[in-house]
C-alpha cells in the first residue's frame, strides 16, 4: 500500500497554483485545491473548462507552465503504481489488433515490469475486472467490434486491474447506459469503502450529487472545491456554468493572439 | 549463378545468400508491424527515401563500396529525416503528412543528384555497384557482409521479442503506456531506431524504392487475417520470409535486381489474403453467400411441399411441374434443389416428390417460423398484416431454436397467424 509516512491525513490530491496552457493559450489558471484521501469525487465544468486537461497534467501527460500536483503526498513518481487513469475514449484507435483481454491485461504491465510476461495470476486478475464491470462474456472479442459504451468499459477494467489507491477517469459514463452506470457507481462506492479515492469527470448534474461526496467545480480557474453539502449550490453553479465568456478567458484568448507565454514556473 | 545449384542449395555461399535474404526481409516486416500500427507507414517510406543520400556520401567520402561504410551513412540521414519531420511539424503549422512527403522528396531528389553525379565521376572504379541501393541486389553482396547484417537482422527480432508489451502498449495508447510508468521516450526512440535498422538492412534485398513495400505490406496483409497482435506479428514474418525467399530465388535466375521480385511476391500474397481470409476474405464472403442461398432454397422448397400436402389435405407425391405452378420457382434451381434435398435425405423419388420424416419435419418448422414471425410483427410492432408476409420470407431461414422457443413464449402458443392459417405446433 502507501508509502510509510503517508497516513489517511495526507490529501489524496494537492493541486498547487496550477497553470496550464496549449500553444501559449491558458486552459488551466492557477488552479489550487485539496482533496482528502476516500472520496468519490466529481470533476465538474462545462465543455472545454480543463476538465480533461487538469487529469492529463496531472498524470503527467501535458506540461504543467506553473504548479505542481501531489498525490498522497508527493511527485507521482514515487506513487506511480498507486495511481491509475481511465482516459477518454475516443483517445485510442479501437481498430488495433486486440482482444478485451488483451487490453484489461495492459493494466497489469506496470506492476510487472520491464521484460516480464503477465502470468497466470495477472490474467485472472483481469477477468475478474472484466466480471466487475460486466464484460466477461465479451473476453474474445476483437476491440473494434464493442459499443461506445462497452469500450468506455474496457478501459475501466484496464484501471481496475492495475489495483490502484487513487483513480481518475475521464467522462466514465460517456455512452454507457443508465443500468451500467447504475453498477459502475456501485462499484466505485464499493471502492471508496475499500479506503480507495476516485475522481470522476462527469456531466449530468442530476446524478452528481448523489454519486458523489467531494467535488470539484472547474471553468479555466478554479470555482469551487469542497464536500458535495456545501458546494453544491445554486451560485456554485451558475458561476461554473454560467453562459457568458469570463473575463479570464477573453485574456487568454489575446494572450494566445500576441505570442504571450501567461506565466513561467 | 547456376539456377540448378540454386535449387538444391549445393552451393554453401548460395545458401547463405538465401537464407540471408529470407532473414533480412522477415526481420523488417516484424518491424513494420509496429510502424503499421503506429500509423507511421509514410514515415517509413521516407526513412527509406532518405537513406540514398546518406549511401551515396558515405561512398563520396570513403570512396569505397564497402556496405558497412554505406549503411552507416544510410542510418545518419535516415534518423535526419525523422528529426527534420519532427521539427517541421513541431515549429510550422504544416502537418505531418505534408512535413513527411516533403522530407521524403527533399531527401530522395538529393540521393538522385548524387548518385548521378557519382556515376559520371571518370576517375572512380567501380562505382556502378552503387545502383543497387535502388532497387536491391542481395546476390551482389559478400559473404562477411551477410553476416553483419544477418546479426543485424537478429538484433532486431531480440528487441521485438523482449519489448514486445511494451511496444504492444505503446502502439495501442502511449498516454497511458507513461501513466503505467513506462519509459515511454525511451521506447519510442527504440523502435524508431529499429524501424531505421529495418530499413538499412531491408534496402540490401529490396532497395530504397521498394522498401517502404517491405515494411507495410506484410504487416497490412497479415492484420487482415488476424485480430491479434501475436499473430500478426508471426504472419507479417512468414509472408515477409517467403517473399524474401521466393524474390530472391526468381531474380537469381533472371540475374535482375532482387527488389522488384520481392515486391511482387509480396503484392500477390497481400493479394492472396484479401481473398483467402477465412472471415473478411472475398471467397469466405461468397462461400458463406452461396450456402445461404442454397439453405435458402432448400427450406423454400420443402416449404412449399409441405404447404401444398397441407392445403390438398393429400400425402400422394407432388410432381415437379405442379409444384412451379403452386408456387412460382424457377425450374433450373428447383430441379437441382430437389436433387439435393432427396441425397439429403429430406426428399424421396416415387412418381413424384415425397417427404420424408425429416423433410416433412423441416417443412414443417419453416411453415411455423414463417407465421409466428408474422404473428409477432403484427402484434408487436404494429405492422399490417398484408405487410408481413415479405419480412417473413426471409427471416423465416434464420430463426434459431432458441429463438423460436422464446418467441413462442412471447406470443403465448398461437394457434392462428394474421392471415388466419393455422400455425403448426413442435
Ligand atoms: N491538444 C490540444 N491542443 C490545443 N488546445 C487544446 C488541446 N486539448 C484541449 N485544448 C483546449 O483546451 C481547453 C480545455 O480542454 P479540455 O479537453 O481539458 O476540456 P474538458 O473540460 O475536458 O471538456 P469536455 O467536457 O468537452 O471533455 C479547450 O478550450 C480545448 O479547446
Ligand atoms: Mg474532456
Amino acid at each position: 500500500m502507501a508509502d510509510q509516512n503517508t497516513t489517511s491525513a495526507t490529501p489524496a490530491l494537492e493541486v498547487h497554483d496550477l497553470t496550464v496552457s496549449y500553444h501559449s493559450k491558458p486552459v488551466l489558471w492557477g488552479v489550487d485545491f485539496t482533496v482528502p484521501q476516500g472520496t468519490l469525487t466529481g470533476i465538474m465544468g462545462p465543455n472545454g473548462a480543463g476538465k480533461s486537461t487538469l487529469i492529463k497534467s496531472i498524470m503527467g501527460l501535458v506540461e504543467m507552465n506553473s504548479g505542481f500536483a501531489h498525490i498522497l503526498g508527493g511527485p507521482l513518481e514515487k506513487v506511480r503504481q498507486q495511481v491509475s487513469y481511465v482516459p477518454q475514449r475516443e483517445s485510442v484507435d479501437w481498430n488495433f489488433p486486440a482482444s478485451v483481454l488483451d487490453v484489461v491485461l495492459m493494466g497489469r504491465y506496470g506492476k510487472l515490469g520491464l521484460f516480464k510476461r503477465p502470468r497466470k495470476a495477472d490474467k485472472e486478475a483481469a477477468l475478474s475486472c472484466l466480471e466487475d464491470v460486466g464484460l466477461l462474456p465479451f473476453k474474445d472479442r476483437q476491440i473494434a467490434q464493442l459499443s461506445g459504451g462497452q469500450q468506455q468499459r474496457v478501459f475501466l477494467a484496464r484501471a481496475l486491474a492495475q489495483d490502484a489507491d487513487i483513480y481518475f477517469m475521464d467522462e466514465p459514463f460517456a455512452g454507457v447506459d443508465a443500468a451500467t452506470e447504475q453498477a459502475i457507481i456501485n462499484l466505485l462506492k464499493k471502492m471508496r469503502e475499500q479506503g480507495k479515492t476516485v475522481f470522476v469527470v462527469h456531466h449530468d448534474l442530476q446524478t452528481a450529487p448523489e454519486y458523489f461526496d467531494w467535488m470539484v467545480f472547474l471553468n479555466t480557474r478554479l470555482v469551487a472545491n469542497g464536500p458535495t453539502k456545501k458546494v453544491f449550490t445554486q451560485e456554485v453553479l451558475k458561476e461554473t456554468y454560467g453562459g457568458k465568456l469570463s473575463l479570464l478567458v477573453q485574456v487568454g484568448d489575446l494572450l494566445a493572439e500576441e505570442g504571450l507565454p501567461p506565466r513561467k514556473g | 549463378m547456376n539456377w540448378l545449384e540454386f535449387i538444391t542449395f549445393d552451393n554453401a555461399l548460395i545458401r547463405n545468400v538465401v537464407l540471408g535474404s529470407t532473414l533480412l526481409a522477415l526481420s523488417s516486416s516484424v518491424v513494420g508491424c509496429f510502424t503499421l500500427l503506429r500509423k507511421r507507414a509514410l514515415v517509413g517510406d521516407a526513412v527509406s527515401h532518405s537513406v540514398l543520400p546518406g549511401v551515396c556520401l558515405a561512398f563520396l567520402f570513403q570512396g569505397t563500396k564497402d556496405p558497412l561504410v554505406l549503411l552507416i551513412g544510410a542510418f545518419i540521414t535516415g534518423w535526419l529525416s525523422l528529426l527534420t519531420i519532427d521539427l517541421i511539424t513541431k515549429r510550422s503549422r504544416i502537418p505531418e503528412d505534408a512535413a513527411t512527403g516533403l522530407v521524403l522528396s527533399v531527401f530522395f531528389g538529393v540521393g538522385i543528384l548524387l548518385l548521378t553525379y557519382i556515376q559520371h565521376l571518370p576517375n572512380l572504379a567501380n562505382q556502378s555497384g552503387l545502383d543497387s541501393f535502388l532497387f536491391g541486389n542481395i546476390l551482389s553482396i559478400s559473404e562477411k557482409d551477410l553476416y553483419v547484417f544477418g546479426a543485424v537482422a537478429i538484433c532486431l527480432l531480440t528487441c521485438v521479442w523482449l519489448f514486445y508489451k511494451e511496444f504492444q502498449v505503446l502502439s495501442f495508447d502511449e498516454g497511458y503506456a507513461s501513466t503505467i510508468g513506462m519509459p515511454v521516450k525511451g521506447l519510442r526512440l527504440l523502435l524508431t531506431t529499429l524501424t531505421v535498422l529495418a530499413v538499412v538492412v531491408g534496402i540490401q534485398s529490396v532497395g530504397v524504392v521498394l522498401m517502404a513495400a517491405l515494411l507495410i505490406t506484410p504487416a497490412a496483409a497479415a492484420r487482415f487475417l488476424t485480430n491479434r497482435l501475436g499473430p500478426m506479428v508471426i504472419i507479417a514474418a512468414i509472408i515477409g520470409a517467403t517473399a524474401g525467399l521466393t524474390g530472391t530465388f526468381i531474380s537469381s535466375a533472371f540475374r535482375t535486381p532482387t527488389g522488384p521480385w520481392i515486391v511482387m511476391a509480396l503484392s500477390i500474397m497481400a493479394l492472396g489474403a484479401f481473398f483467402f481470409a477465412p472471415k473478411q476474405g472475398i471467397l469466405a464472403k461468397w462461400i458463406r453467400q452461396r450456402h445461404w442461398n442454397r439453405q435458402i432454397q432448400d427450406e423454400n422448397i420443402l416449404k412449399a411441399i409441405f404447404q401444398f400436402q397441407l392445403d390438398n389435405n393429400s400425402n400422394d407425391p407432388v410432381q415437379t411441374e405442379t409444384l412451379i405452378k403452386w408456387r412460382p420457382m424457377e425450374a433450373k434451381q428447383l430441379r437441382s434443389g430437389l436433387k439435393r434435398l432427396s441425397s439429403q435425405g429430406y426428399l424421396e423419388q416415387n412418381n413424384g416428390w415425397l417427404l420424408t420424416q425429416v423433410g416433412q419435419k423441416r417443412g414443417e418448422r419453416i411453415t411455423r417460423l414463417h407465421r409466428l414471425w408474422e404473428t409477432y410483427l403484427t402484434k408487436y410492432l404494429k405492422i399490417a398484416p398484408d405487410h408481413v408476409h415479405e419480412d417473413a420470407e426471409s427471416i423465416e431461414h434464420i430463426i434459431t431454436p432458441e429463438l423460436e422457443l422464446e418467441l413462442e413464449k412471447l406470443l403465448d402458443y398461437p394457434e392462428k397467424d394474421p392471415h388466419d392459417s393455422s400455425i403448426p405446433r413442435s
